[in-house]
């Protein structure tokens, strides 16, 4: 077994891990930091796998800024919450049998037929070049074809921004 | 096992945990961080069958669900705030209005 093969399966598990301790786990902050270490091993097979660029920015936004943000507000919360101490709710047994089934289906789905590679959509599109996913390929794809997505999604950032302004400005409206 | 194989099993895998915890835990916020697990594993699949096809177009439109989890994730924590300080609690079970 070659050392990338290895690391794939180190940091599959890994994640599988993270997703694991995520349900055990009582604390919320103990949840977060399983679920940054599930995101830093996805991004990891995501460099495996010769995808660079989503590696950077799995751990640039998600680790960086979506869980940080997600750490700041457990952090301002108070931990005598009931929902700290007790950890799940009354249907566990039939959610896991629901999970259980949908694990089960999806996987059968996904083990039978045949995986298109490269090669046949090459075939299938002749033309067009095998693309490599490095830094230099990936901006002038992302700015040159597909600059109206990159400008939609600021505007896209924009309308979160007002919306989530719009949510506190709710909220202070009540409280009077 | 193949590698492509391995991938979707983990998306699977992660998608199933990550409904579990949606399903289970009590803390608002934990619920949120279950959601993040399952769109990971669903942007899993997407990169592993992004990482098979010729073109960047795949790659793309990861990095556009990017953008619309942090902008979820940027509304859906304010709303879980005014919740905490409405009712005094993140304990989703005391949220109970819309039982029928």
């Amino acid at each position: 077994m070659s050392l990338e093969n290895l690391l794939l399966y180190f940091f599959a598990a890994a994640s599988l891990a993270g997703g694991v301790l995520m349900l055990v786990a009582r604390h919320p902050m103990r949840v977060a930091l399983a679920l940054i270490g599930s995101m830093i091993s996805l991004a990891g097979i995501y460099a495996i796998l010769g995808v660079h660029v989503i590696a950077v920015f799995q751990v640039l936004i998600y680790v960086g800024a979506v869980m940080v943000f997600m750490v700041y507000v457990i952090m301002l919360l108070d931990v005598r919450d009931p929902s700290f101490l007790e950890r799940y709710g009354r249907a566990v047994i039939p959610s896991v049998a629901i999970a259980a089934l949908l694990a089960a289906g999806l996987g059968a789905a996904a083990g039978r037929g045949r995986i298109a590679t490269a090669a046949d959509l090459a075939q299938l599109r002749p033309g067009t070049p095998a693309a490599s996913f490095g830094i230099q390929p990936f901006s002038a794809e992302f700015l040159g074809r597909y600059w109206l997505h990159f400008e939609l999604t600021s505007v896209l950032l924009l309308a979160a921004v007002v919306a989530a302004i719009a949510i506190v400005r709710t909220g202070w409206r009540r409280d009077g | 096992m193949d590698r492509t194989q391995l991938m979707l099993a983990l998306s699977v895998t992660l998608f199933a945990l990550g409904f579990v915890g949606v399903m289970v835990r009590r803390n608002a916020l934990v619920l949120l961080m279950c959601m993040e697990l399952m769109l990971n594993g669903v942007i899993l699949s997407l990169v592993t069958f992004a990482g098979r096809s010729a073109t960047l177009d795949g790659a793309v439109l990861v990095f556009l669900v990017f953008v619309v989890a942090a902008a979820e994730i940027a509304i859906a924590i304010p709303i879980v705030l005014l919740l905490a300080r409405q009712r005094g609690t993140l304990d989703v079970t005391a949220y109970s209005e819309l039982k029928g």
